[in-house]
């Protein structure tokens, strides 16, 4: 697909959590691409302002949660004239299926970008057997 | 013959129902407004052209800010002309090759340009914009005559 389209704005997802917060601020859902091939899943999340060490991938119980602090980005001192978008923390949480080796789960931040590759467990690769005559 | 002044039923019922509607129109407007200001989705000023930006000042110049993840530096085209910053570019989208299967598919790739009047002259030699993770920050200073200059009394 060649992106020759135009982008169009659209509004950051906010999200009320479902467990009472503790810590204030904004909550927001980042875009997410998933897909899926033989040996493994991969993910893509935006989360713009997030640095590596403010990021934390938690994994229990077969359910991933993503989430990333974003420090607000005005500095002491300056007035705001004009706001179109709010910054606030990223979250988003997904299950995963038994067929992910979690063991092997590798995260890269790049560009206010996460990859996330989740390799599937051997065994759940589909595998041709050969048959031979006895 | 019995007859009914015309003028006098549509009066009633015309003041009535002009009342009604000017009162659930207030009613919606007040509810609406609730939905704004507590969801928060959209925040007051929204100018609907990508990227959205966040302009602030302080005593020497204006910062700009965008949320642009996934964009190289290399792609993007800021440009200053007299008091008008233009931000332009493309956001590219790896494709995976033809073996996946896309489960969710929400982050769109195309091309942008956006041009943002700023509220005062500037200094167009020394803007300076920096990408980093995600966040692009553009630094315009305010030219000197625009800067707030303090007089000593004698």
């Amino acid at each position: 697909m060649a992106d020759t389209k135009e982008l169009q704005a659209r509004n950051k997802q906010e999200v009320s959590p479902e467990a009472e917060q503790t810590r204030p601020g904004r909550i927001f859902t980042p875009e997410v691409d998933i897909c899926e091939n033989d040996a493994e899943i991969r993910l893509l999340a935006d989360m713009p302002g997030v640095a590596p060490e403010d990021l934390t991938i938690d994994l229990k119980d077969d359910t991933l949660t993503l989430s990333g602090d974003v420090k607000p980005l005005q500095a002491e001192g300056e007035t705001p004239l004009l706001v179109e978008f709010e910054v606030g923390r990223f979250q988003r949480q997904f299950s995963l299926a038994e067929t992910i080796d979690q063991n092997r789960i590798t995260a890269s931040l790049r560009d206010g970008v996460l990859h996330l590759t989740l390799p599937k467990h051997a065994r759940a690769t589909s595998r041709r057997i050969s048959v031979s005559g006895a | 013959m019995i007859y009914r002044p015309l003028w006098s039923v549509p009066r009633w019922a015309g003041t009535d129902v002009l009342d009604e509607l000017n009162r659930m129109q207030q009613f919606m407007g007040r509810l609406t407004d609730a939905f704004q200001t507590r969801g928060g989705a959209r925040p007051a000023a929204w100018a609907g052209v990508f990227p959205a930006v966040n302009l602030s000042e302080d005593q020497d110049g204006y910062f700009v800010r965008a949320e642009l993840p996934g964009v190289n530096a290399d792609d993007l085209d800021i440009r200053v002309e007299g008091r008008h910053l233009t931000i332009a570019g493309q956001r590219t989208i790896a494709m995976e090759g033809d073996k996946v299967c896309y489960h969710r598919r929400e982050r769109e790739g195309g091309k942008f340009s956006r041009v943002l009047g700023l509220p005062g002259d500037i200094d167009a030699e020394k803007v300076t914009a920096r990408l980093v993770n995600g966040i692009l920050t553009v630094q315009v200073p305010k030219a000197a005559t625009a800067r707030p200059r303090q007089i000593s009394v004698q």
